[in-house]
């Protein structure tokens, strides 16, 4: 039977019908193809004129195929598909030209474009003829969620979820939940107490009947799809039993071994090897550091088992392992903190009183090292001055390009801390101020006056190295101020370096275990960076906070909640459609030889003992391709992209040279010259 | 180990000992230097200021020379010489036009250079990292005990570094005073150590000039250094031969020898000061000498632990590496 | 100022990046301050080379060209290494004065003369000769502000550490003919 093919030419305004003669490529088409039963051309076929055009032709000349040339697939072949769909055509019976983005767009010369365009018609409408009917499949849900990371972000997103009454597994990689956030003294503009406002959302993720809390703890394998992931979480052995312990803290008391906290303290302050991370931990249960721990080095003290009153502590505690299945993950893993030793010139880790942004949140807060005093590194002393740098490994080709978004406004909180406890001269160093959002400019006037000095120069050197009267004994910035146009050498007591934020040090390698890629910065890559900042290429994983790139706190918790939606989306619907373009294997011609099974991507494959043969799962596979050239008995087939299918768009391509398809070869063949 | 060698007009000159000192070393490092073939100035910085395409042509001729004589590696000990060298190198392989007209004029004289042909070393890279801190350290007859050294690497050793060609941070590079270490000295980490020393400067604005000399002189002196050590003639030459003028234009006395590295080098080696040619420095470097060997090696003090009532901050961890 | 009739967008700021080999960058420039706040005699420079390139970007040719700023630059490269855009400063500064040079165009001759003295040596003979450029250029440029040089240049020369004649390479001719083509293929 032939089929009746409807060939659609778009002129995109003037994206195509500029150098491609649309009308001629219709015309052509209708005369030259074979099974073209109509050719149009119109100026925007994917708006609902458009679609309705295809839809009456459907309806009144019986289409069977629909060959539609215009953009690229990535943008509509979802419209047309459903516009087929609609009209009880089969939407696997459409295939798109991109004669746009390959023609169009790339082609000066207007012969060269048209002669181009007919060409990939002509691929397409011998291609659709071959293409047959396929349904997606329906796969359920599982309304369970796996939120990655339990900083703010995270957190935003299983207490949203856990509200709506789904279930969440929340699984983070350090002894207690909180982030970064758990860290800060206050957050502007509002100068809330950072830990105020964030351990009564880490309470109730303790608390919550639907949120089961996976701490110190981490994600050790995915597979799956969307809808249904199986995830395995390795639970990191604390040492401590949970059913027993009360929280009491008295283990840590005892304990005889103190360590600097490199994590939470920021290397600033210590801890013991027993130790929670801070005191509004959640969970409330200490973690016993194997690294540190005197009876893990050399097999004596055990004080803490000694003093604990419920047995809590147990040394033969091994790491076990979680298997759940969830239907959707979001993933907010955050961020690390540039290692300012990297930029020698700025003397961190030389020059004693030269600080990080983290350290000096740790100085600020209360229940920090100092105990929220602002002293040097002597512990004791009060700077008279401070001198705050701005992009610390930010917007520089030498480290990072970016911005990172929070450092300014961090610049004036913390200057305005500085001034309120010690009364101490602040100086910013900065390139450009960006106080982005609500109420953020207003802060800054209210830093200007409040008195903050604000010199416009990127700091060159922070040296010890007195040379000018009045600066033996202190630090001295030395940077252009450019409103000015002078050098200028700054003595200050204390330096406070706004380092940049960067990816975690093995975001790479979290992505790929989720199936999400980092850009060229290493932060996850959004499905879109304008339209879909959540989403991820991957279905059913998303992203949010800080680990999609730097932000501050109202967007994290925008994020988190935003990902959240989605999922309940998602939950709500109950069931998801799997794209039928997939591979499957002629189980008559495979021999077992799995020569296919290891070369899969998303280990879709798997081999059948008793069978001897192998079996793609239709759910897990993407339709990539691999398996089906590397079969060397052609027994896999790729479904909408059979052999038959592929090497009929390719002779369509050839028209001119191959002309079996009846598409006679008029004068003279163009020879497309390169540009 | 065998190196293409170029001297550079100040070693011929203003800093013979540099020369002198190298030759006399080499053997007993292994190192074996076959100078470029009728090599010519490397222009230093004042030929690039009027002419670019002559500037880097002159600079390629050595280069063309070194390659066609066989050589692979390029060695200078002259900082200047060192940049010039390495930076027509890069540039004719990254700006492939600069790279064609460059071989153009080289061809009117019979020459062509192949960028990238050449690795261009310093000479200090090449014996810290090809002879090593442990062979030096096995080859010390006469430990620099009781010498404060202060390591002096100037700027152009160091920067730009054009996609790691030196090992080096460019901000602190701590190789030199791994290999003063090495000898026994006790090193001075004095934070100017690659601050500018001025180059030629001190003809066009002594003012200038005079005021970079003397932060590099207080400062080392302010650490209690007893010599500076380099690796630059330039730095050499404006430490030294300019240190009086220096102190009678600021009223300074400072007393402060320069001395390169490979003359140290030699002196822990055990060679007479006169085989490295000190004595020809401006500054006397003899008073400062005598200290050596005045001072036992000091062991190593156990760690002090934290007092009980010590409220000081734990400072960050320096990455290595 | 810049006078509205001299006024071209981009004229000099395109010469001036044709001009120098990774030049293009200049135009990323954040106008940040590093450069400026880096240079070691940035204190003494009329202009730091951050407002120079302000001023390369708003067309200022003679009032870039008369700038004292690159005679002044010590080529220490600290901006070139430090400047977040890896905007080639240096050799900005190095085409500065080259141009600078070919238009006659600044206010005190020392350096350009200085340069110039150093040029005709290697020129001439293929090697620097420092007794000969120290004489002819102190000689003509104030000698007599030039007290301490003669006592340096006589201990350099019992030191042995200056020659009184010049060294000669053998390929002069070579080298002038190198040189002379370099100079036909360009103008900068």
């Amino acid at each position: 039977m032939t089929e009746k093919v409807g060939v659609y030419i778009c002129h995109c305004g003037t994206n195509i019908a500029g150098p491609v003669d649309v009308a001629e490529v219709a015309r052509w088409a209708k005369e030259n193809l074979k099974g073209v039963a109509l050719a149009r051309d119109y100026r925007f076929m994917c708006s609902s004129l458009g679609q309705e055009i295809i839809q009456e032709d459907i309806k009144n000349e019986g289409l069977t195929r629909v060959v539609v040339a215009a953009c690229s697939p990535h943008l509509h072949e979802k419209t047309f598909r459903s516009a087929c769909s609609k009209m009880g055509l089969n939407p696997y019976l459409t295939q798109m030209a991109s004669i746009r983005e390959q023609v169009s767009w790339v082609t000066e010369d207007r012969a060269a474009a048209t002669e181009k365009a007919k060409m990939m018609v002509a691929g397409a409408v011998r291609r659709v003829q071959l293409q047959v009917e396929l349904q997606p499949t329906e796969v359920p849900v599982n309304p369970n969620t796996l939120v990655v990371g339990g900083g703010i972000a995270g957190i935003q997103a299983s207490l949203e979820l856990a509200d709506a009454g789904y279930h969440v597994f929340m699984v983070e990689r350090e002894p207690s939940i909180g982030g970064h956030m758990a860290q800060f003294d206050k957050t502007f503009p509002t100068l809330d107490c950072a830990a105020c406002i964030l351990t009564p959302k880490m309470s109730d993720v303790g608390l919550h009947e639907n949120i089961e809390l996976l701490s110190y703890a981490e994600v050790e394998s995915v597979s799956g799809y969307v809808g249904s992931f199986d995830v395995r979480v390795r639970k990191k052995a604390r040492y401590i039993i949970e059913d027993a312990c009360t929280g009491c803290g008295i283990c840590i008391e005892k304990c005889p071994k103190k360590v600097v906290d490199e994590v939470f303290e920021v290397g600033l302050g210590y801890r013991k090897a027993v130790y929670r991370p801070f005191p509004q931990a959640v969970p409330k249960f200490p973690v016993i550091d194997k690294e540190t721990c005197i009876y893990f080095e050399r097999g004596t003290c055990k004080a803490c088992e000694k003093f604990c009153p419920t047995e809590a502590i147990d040394f033969e505690q091994t790491d076990s392992y979680v298997d759940l299945n969830v239907g959707n993950i979001i993933m907010a893993t955050g961020y690390d903190l540039f290692d300012c030793t990297k930029i020698p010139q700025y003397g961190y880790g030389r020059l004693a009183n030269v600080f990080t942004n983290l350290e000096f949140e740790r100085l600020c807060n209360a229940a920090g090292p100092t105990e929220g005093r602002i002293v040097l590194r002597d512990g004791v002393t009060e700077p008279k001055s401070i001198g705050i740098i701005h992009c610390v490994g930010s917007r520089d080709k030498n480290y990072h390009p970016y911005c990172s978004a929070v450092c300014c406004m961090s610049a004036l909180k913390f200057g305005h801390l500085a001034m309120e406890k010690t009364g101490a001269e602040v100086y910013s160093f900065y390139i450009d101020m960006r106080p982005l959002h609500k109420n953020y400019e207003e802060f800054y006037d209210r830093l200007l006056q409040e008195g903050m000095h604000f010199i416009r120069g990127r700091v060159a050197e922070v040296t010890d190295a007195a040379r000018l009267p009045g600066e033996e004994g202190k630090i001295i910035i030395q940077a252009e101020d450019t409103l000015i146009g002078k050098q200028r050498r700054i003595p200050v007591d204390m330096v406070v370096l706004l380092g940049a934020l960067q990816p975690r040090f093995d975001a790479k390698e979290t992505g790929l275990k989720f199936g999400v890629s980092a850009g060229l910065d290493g932060w996850f890559t959004e499905r879109h960076p304008k339209l879909d900042p959540v989403a991820t290429m991957t279905d059913g994983v998303f992203i949010a906070g800080t680990c999609q790139g730097p932000k501050d706190i109202p967007d994290s918790v925008t994020q988190g909640a935003a990902a959240a939606a989605r999922v309940q989306g998602m939950i709500a619907k109950g069931t998801v459609l799997i794209e039928p373009i997939v591979a499957s294997i002629e189980e008559a011609r495979c021999s077992g030889c799995r020569i296919c099974n290891n070369l899969c991507p998303f280990n879709a494959i798997e081999y059948l003992e008793d069978k001897e043969v192998s079996y793609i799962n239709a759910a897990l596979c993407k339709g990539c391709g691999t398996c089906v050239a590397a079969c060397p008995a052609q027994a896999i087939s790729g479904a909408h992209f059979t052999n038959d299918q592929i090497f009929a768009e390719m002779e369509g391509l050839l028209y001119d040279v191959i002309g079996s398809n009846g598409a006679t070869a008029k004068s003279p063949q163009p020879v497309l010259e390169p540009a | 180990m065998r190196y293409g060698y170029y001297p550079g007009c100040s070693l011929t000159n203003a800093a013979r000992p540099y020369e002198i000192s190298t030759r006399a070393i080499a053997g007993e490092l292994g190192l074996a230097f076959d100078e470029v073939e009728d090599w010519n100035c490397c222009g230093a910085t004042e030929y690039m200021s009027l002419n670019k395409t002559a500037a880097y042509a002159l600079i390629g001729r050595n280069l063309a020379l070194a390659a066609q004589s066989g050589m692979r590696e390029l060695v200078a000990p002259c900082s200047a010489c060192y940049l010039n060298l390495r930076k027509t190198d890069h540039y004719m392989k990254k700006y492939k036009p600069l790279g064609k007209v460059t071989n153009q004029a080289l061809a009117a004289g019979g020459l062509h250079y192949e960028p990238g042909s050449l690795v261009v070393r310093h000479l200090l890279d090449v014996i810290v990292k090809d002879v090593g801190y442990d062979a030096i350290s096995a080859k010390v007859t006469r430990p620099l005990t009781g010498l404060r050294v202060a390591p002096y690497y100037g700027c152009l050793i160091v920067r730009p570094d054009f996609n790691g060609g030196s090992s080096e941070d460019t901000e602190y590079p701590t190789h030199l005073d791994h290999l003063m270490e090495a000898l026994g000295a006790e090193v001075v980490d004095f934070p100017l150590k690659t601050h500018c020393c001025g180059g030629h400067m001190t003809q066009i604005s002594a003012d200038t000039a005079y005021e970079l000399i003397r932060r590099l002189l207080q400062n080392a002196a302010e650490y209690q250094a007893d010599l500076l050590v380099t690796l630059c003639p330039m730095c050499q030459l404006n430490l030294d031969a300019y240190q009086s003028q220096v102190n009678r234009h600021f009223g300074t006395d400072f007393n402060l020898p320069i001395l390169y590295f490979t003359q140290m080098i030699g002196l822990a080696m055990g060679l007479e000061p006169k085989e490295l040619a000190i004595g020809q420095e401006i500054v006397s470097a003899a008073s400062a000498l005598r200290k050596i060997g005045t001072v036992e090696e000091i062991e190593e003090t156990a760690q002090a632990r934290r007092k009980r009532d010590d409220k000081s901050l734990p400072m960050p961890r320096i990455r290595e590496g | 100022m810049a006078r509205s009739e001299d006024y071209a967008p981009d004229g000099f700021l395109n010469e001036v990046i044709e001009a120098t080999p990774g030049g293009d960058t200049l135009v990323t420039c954040l106008q940040c301050g590093t450069c400026g706040g880096s240079c070691p005699s940035g204190a003494d420079m009329d202009d730091t080379p951050r407002r120079l390139f302000a001023m390369i970007n708003a067309g200022m040719r003679e009032e870039v060209l008369r700038s004292n700023t690159p005679w002044y630059c010590v080529t220490c490269y600290y901006c070139m290494t430090r400047c977040p855009k890896q905007i080639p400063i240096t050799d900005l500064m190095y085409t500065l004065k080259r141009m600078a040079v070919r238009e006659k165009l600044y206010d005190d001759r020392d350096a350009p003369d200085w340069s110039s003295s150093f040029v005709g040596f290697v020129e001439s003979y293929g090697r620097s000769f420092e007794f000969g450029l120290a004489t002819r250029y102190h000689l003509t440029h104030s000698p007599l502000r030039k007290v301490g040089v003669g006592p340096m240049a006589l201990e350099m020369i019992a030191k042995d550490r200056m020659s009184l004649r010049p060294d000669k390479i053998k390929g002069v001719d070579q080298l002038r003919a190198i040189l002379d083509t370099a100079k036909s293929l360009e103008g900068v």
